[in-house]
């Protein structure tokens, strides 16, 4: 359970500026709370998670770079939508 | 004359006779190269994918005008960063507008502009542009009567087929692997805080500069550059025109022959708008000479701003509908 950009089939640079909205507006505090439960997991145990989709592996490359250029922990899975899809997971530490 | 993809696509478009300016027609291998050698450095690392559907007919119209734009000042992004290292002053003029056309771009980005979702496509709209490619070579080793090529002029300048063909396969392959775009690189500063991109820009920028300074062509000024004018206001605006159509393409030139080599049929789109709108850059007297912009040129590049702004409004406009752009808190 977390929040999930879907930025499938976006051209760049969408998926990061989308994902540079998500980030501002969880770590702002207006968006939902914090759900957890990921195995991403960051000193406190609290690790609030953004799941950002992307279709190609160049969008998965700029979304990664720009979560860790901005500070924050992601990893990255595929598969688990069908073979056209990165989910890129980042770690918003509980400042929701 | 170095690498410049709009000049290149231009000498295309005069090689098949879509324009007849004598002095600029050759179908130039290496934008072949780029396609076909980004399409095989995408298959070796398993990228190539076939994919489109995302504003066909406005990709194509943007990528008329960033042609329009580029025939204007003289040169794709990836040249005017080689005239900027061979010390063409005119060059920064037009940097300063290409900034702020990707500026005003970014703008349009952040508040959602779009031009949609693609989706993946059958695989014969990934092989189509490839596929002309191929047909593009064949025609320039069989020169068949009806393909034209100048005895004068930039046209005539060029180096060996299998060389540049060389040439445009390796730069296609390292720019697919590399992901350099000479657009992106300022938009991602601009936009994100983010230098990644503009490295590559950077170190076109610094080799060129030092081949230049070690032969000797380094030559700084405004006058008597090659295949340049001094008009600052029209250098400006024309490659003000080429950064914002890039941004809303989502790259710059080059990017565009490396997607379509990729399998983006949107980007093979917005490389025949390009070669569309280099023929009527020169059958409309719409394309620069080194005398200085023309009358009909200054007219086509503000209608080519004017029409691209209206693209970036429709384009925020169309995110704020659900389907476009989805941000959702899923519990």
């Amino acid at each position: 359970m977390s929040h999930r950009v879907d930025a499938r089939g976006l051209s760049c640079p969408q998926p990061v500026v989308m994902t540079k909205k998500a980030l501002e507006t969880i770590g702002l505090g207006t968006g939902p709370k914090a759900l957890g439960g990921s195995e991403i997991s960051d000193a406190s145990g609290r690790c609030e998670i953004i799941e950002v989709l992307v279709d190609n592996r160049t969008a998965m490359e700029n979304v990664s770079r720009f979560a860790r250029h901005s500070g924050y922990d992601a990893d990255v899975r595929t598969g688990e939508e069908g073979e056209d899809c990165y989910i890129v997971r980042i770690c918003v530490e509980g400042r929701a | 004359m170095g690498i410049c993809v709009a000049c290149f696509i231009r000498d295309i478009a005069g090689g098949l006779g879509l324009h007849r300016a004598e002095a600029v027609q050759y179908l130039r291998p290496e934008v072949p190269g780029f396609v076909i050698g980004s399409m095989l450095a995408a298959l070796a690392a398993g990228e190539f994918r076939a994919r489109g559907g995302s504003s066909p007919v406005i990709r194509f119209v943007l990528g008329f005008f960033v042609m329009i734009g580029a025939l204007v000042f003289l040169g794709c992004p990836l040249r005017m960063v080689l005239r900027l290292a061979g010390g063409d002053l005119n060059a920064v003029c037009g940097m300063l507008g290409f900034t702020a056309g990707i500026w005003v771009g970014a703008l349009a980005l952040r508040r959602g502009f779009t031009l949609g979702r693609s989706v993946r496509l059958g695989v014969g709209n990934a092989v189509a542009l490839p596929a002309l490619s191929v047909l593009l070579l064949v025609l320039v080793v069989a020169a068949p009567a009806f393909i034209f090529a100048s005895s004068t002029g930039p046209g005539s300048a060029r180096a060996p087929v299998l060389w540049a063909l060389i040439a445009g396969l390796v730069v296609g392959a390292l720019a697919q692997r590399s992901r350099l775009c000479l657009a992106g690189g300022i938009r991602d500063l601009i936009l994100i805080r983010d230098s990644h991109l503009f490295s590559g820009f950077a170190a076109i920028f610094v080799v060129a500069l030092v081949l230049n300074v070690i032969s000797g062509r380094f030559k700084l000024g405004f006058q008597g550059q090659p295949v340049a004018h001094s008009d600052w206001l029209w250098n400006f605006m024309g490659m003000a025109a080429v950064g914002l159509g890039a941004s809303l393409l989502g790259g710059c030139p080059l990017r565009q022959c490396v997607l379509a080599g990729e399998g983006d049929a949107d980007s093979a789109m917005a490389f025949l708008g390009m070669l569309v709108g280099a023929a009527f850059a020169h059958n409309w007297g719409i394309a620069s000479s080194p005398a200085g912009p023309t009358a009909n040129g200054k007219v086509a590049t503000v209608v080519a701003l004017v029409v691209m702004a209206i693209i970036a409004y429709m384009g925020i406009e169309a995110s704020a509908k659900p389907n476009q752009q989805r941000i959702a808190g899923e519990a």
